[in-house]
């Protein structure tokens, strides 16, 4: 089988969804004759020209508010921010417009809105550029959130958030933009909800998501050299999550450690050790073991970087500790 | 005056509607049958009315908190709309909405907003997909002259005229953003001179003479129709009420405020219509005693009218 790089397979589905139907419309800063900051739309606004592949001016609040309009008047936007970071500028648009209207409305509009925007660290570029806000916006009823880990699943996935009705936040890990992986040349699409069990494993459940997914895989491997066989569930969609996945891994394996990259308060891994303590209590013989960034920004000189976001030694050590070792 | 006969009813017709509405409204509100709060928008009919009566169907409104007037001027029915202030499940929202979320998008209504200025970014948002489809429709925005000085309106002119959409953005200057005199957080006294920052025509209308906003307003439509871009109008009014009903107005003047009441849009504008031979008193009178008759039927559908079941309050959270 082939193999595509994450961000080509992010273009393909563009590609095919704006060829399948005409209303898709992308814009965004950069991303026409420039292909994007990260090349996900590269050759699009050769194809499409610049009536459905636009480019923006610097003002997060304004074109995102007007995906709001558009799509509630028979316009699917995708839209691009160049950085996660500057979501907080059209957070108001987001959560008090987009989120709300099908609902406040009475169901009379949709919402097929997609804000595709790119999260994490690891770079050294600094805390405003290295932020994921997933949680916050799992957080408010309305709005759904997908995190990709292989290119295989940002295709599929972006495929379907492109036909939700809905408000979808696309958040593509930055260093996973240059990774590759088998994607097939005929059509499928990926559904919302439905966690990716990467490995199978009978010790321990560690759910991640994002790029964390390919450390705890990096993980799991030197976990089984030392006779520990890790299951490794992948999330790929924070809202909605995979709930009976997860429940059904821990009642096999009894132990639950949750890596995430970022910080810990009222986050991802928050609802998924919520989510066990409250339904599979019984199963656990060990504590529910969370990995994720030190308590601070995230700091711009590698030897901080290092400390505060998470080490694969973080997510080893986690998961000695819920099985006691 | 270049205005077919039977706009010129209409917009009479429709601020008699505001007018009426609103009026009953400040007492149902007052006599504790409405939930929540309310904004009326007293005072200010000519501006919703002149500016909606240029537009087709399904051309698009955005609207604010204050936003009755431009649901009615824009074609919404009294009875749905007092069901949805009265929380009821007949309401334009399945009383999911209320007040300051009123929409029909069948009637190009976008819906009222509750945050300052949100309104402005949607519906360039609108005009925006308008433009994408070909369809020749318009959106019309209306915004007061606090929501002014948000970002989501320098966001959405300069967006709006770089890429020549068609819209009009219409100012409701009432002098007063809640309790503040706008001269006190803002240099310039024209807002509509800021359209030169954005390289659209900047028009002042006086707001309380409706034939004058019809004009100033149409010459907008029909320009942003014909793909020319965008104008703002700022239209000069005052809303007669304090900013919600309940408030006690403590900041403004009881003389500017009398003054203001006194310059109100309709009775002029009826006289307007005798003198020149549009229509006879009787006639007016029989429009205004049907606005009154479906205000009545409007207030008794809404009283009649069931809550919406507990079991719905989850519905509608995903299309």
């Amino acid at each position: 089988m082939r193999q595509l790089f994450y961000n080509q397979a992010l273009g393909e589905a563009l590609a095919e969804e704006m060829r399948r139907d005409k209303t898709v419309t992308l814009w965004g800063i950069d991303i026409g004759p420039y292909g994007g900051a990260n090349g996900v739309t590269k050759g699009l606004w050769e194809e499409f020209g610049e009536a459905r592949v636009i480019d923006t001016p610097v003002a997060e609040l304004g074109y995102v508010g007007m995906g709001v309009g558009a799509a509630a008047t028979g316009i699917r936007p995708v839209i691009e921010l160049q950085f996660s970071d500057w979501i907080t500028l059209p957070m108001e648009m987001i959560v008090n417009q987009a989120a709300k209207m099908h609902y406040m409305f009475g169901g009379i509009l949709e919402m097929p809105l997609v804000i595709r925007a790119p999260i994490g660290g690891y770079l050294n570029a600094g805390a405003q550029h290295s932020n994921s806000f997933e949680s916050w916006f799992a957080f408010v009823p309305g709005i759904k959130v997908v995190v990709p880990s292989t290119p295989y699943d940002a295709k599929g996935l972006l495929k379907t958030a492109i036909r939700d009705n809905n408000t979808v936040i696309f958040f593509e890990h930055k260093k996973l933009y240059g990774t590759k992986g088998e994607v097939p040349e005929e059509e499928y699409t990926i559904p919302f909800g439905e966690a990716a069990i990467r490995r199978e494993g009978k010790d321990v459940t560690i759910v991640t998501y994002a790029y964390q997914t390919l450390r705890t895989l990096s993980v799991a491997e030197k976990l089984a050299k030392a006779g520990i066989d890790a299951e490794v569930i992948d999330l790929r969609t924070v809202k909605p999550m995979d709930e009976t996945r997860i429940l059904e891994s821990v009642k096999k394996t009894h132990h639950l450690v949750v890596a995430q990259e970022i910080w810990k308060t009222c986050s991802v891994s928050s609802e998924v050790a919520a989510l066990v303590a409250e339904q599979a209590l019984d199963y656990l013989d060990g504590p529910i073991v969370r990995v994720t960034a030190k308590e601070a920004p995230v700091p711009f000189s590698p030897s901080l970087e290092e400390e505060v976001l998470p080490k694969e030694q973080d997510i080893y050590d986690a998961v000695l500790k819920t099985l006691g070792r | 005056m270049n205005i077919p006969r039977e706009k010129l009813l209409m917009m009479y017709e429709r601020m008699l509607k505001i007018r009426e509405f609103e009026d009953r409204v400040r007492v149902l509100f007052a006599e504790g049958e409405l939930p929540g709060f309310v904004h009326l928008y007293l005072g200010e009919e000519a501006v919703a009315v002149g500016a909606c009566a240029p537009l087709n169907d399904d051309d698009y409104i955005t609207s604010t908190h204050r936003g009755h007037g431009h649901i009615i001027a824009k074609g919404g029915e009294l009875d749905r709309m007092m069901a949805e202030l009265y929380g009821r499940a007949t309401g334009y929202n399945k009383g999911k909405g209320g007040s300051m979320h009123i929409a029909y998008p069948k009637l190009g209504i976008l819906g009222a907003n509750g945050i300052v200025s949100a309104g402005i970014p949607i519906a360039t948002g609108a005009a925006m997909s308008a433009k994408v489809r070909k369809s020749g429709q318009v959106a019309v925005c209306f915004f007061g002259d606090g929501a002014s000085n948000e970002g989501t309106f320098h966001e959405s002119l300069n967006i709006a005229s770089a890429y020549s959409l068609p819209i009009v953005y219409v100012c409701e200057n009432n002098l007063y953003a809640v309790s503040t005199r706008q001269s006190r957080v803002r240099k310039i006294e024209d807002i509509a001179d800021r359209s030169i920052g954005y390289g659209m025509p900047g028009v002042v209308v006086d707001g309380n003479d409706v034939v004058a906003v019809y004009e100033a307003c149409k010459e907008a439509i029909d320009r942003a129709r014909s793909g020319a871009g965008p104008t703002l109008i700022e239209c000069k009014t005052y809303r007669w009420r304090a900013h919600f009903e309940g408030e006690v107005d403590t900041y403004r003047p009881p003389e500017e405020v009398e003054a203001w009441i006194k310059r109100e849009p309709i009775a002029p504008y009826e006289k307007l219509l005798v003198r020149q031979g549009i229509a006879s008193e009787a006639e007016l009178k029989a429009i205004k005693d049907a606005v009154i008759k479906e205000l009545e039927e409007a207030v008794e559908f809404a009283r009649k009218s069931p809550f919406p079941a507990p079991e719905t309050a989850l519905e509608d959270v995903w299309a």
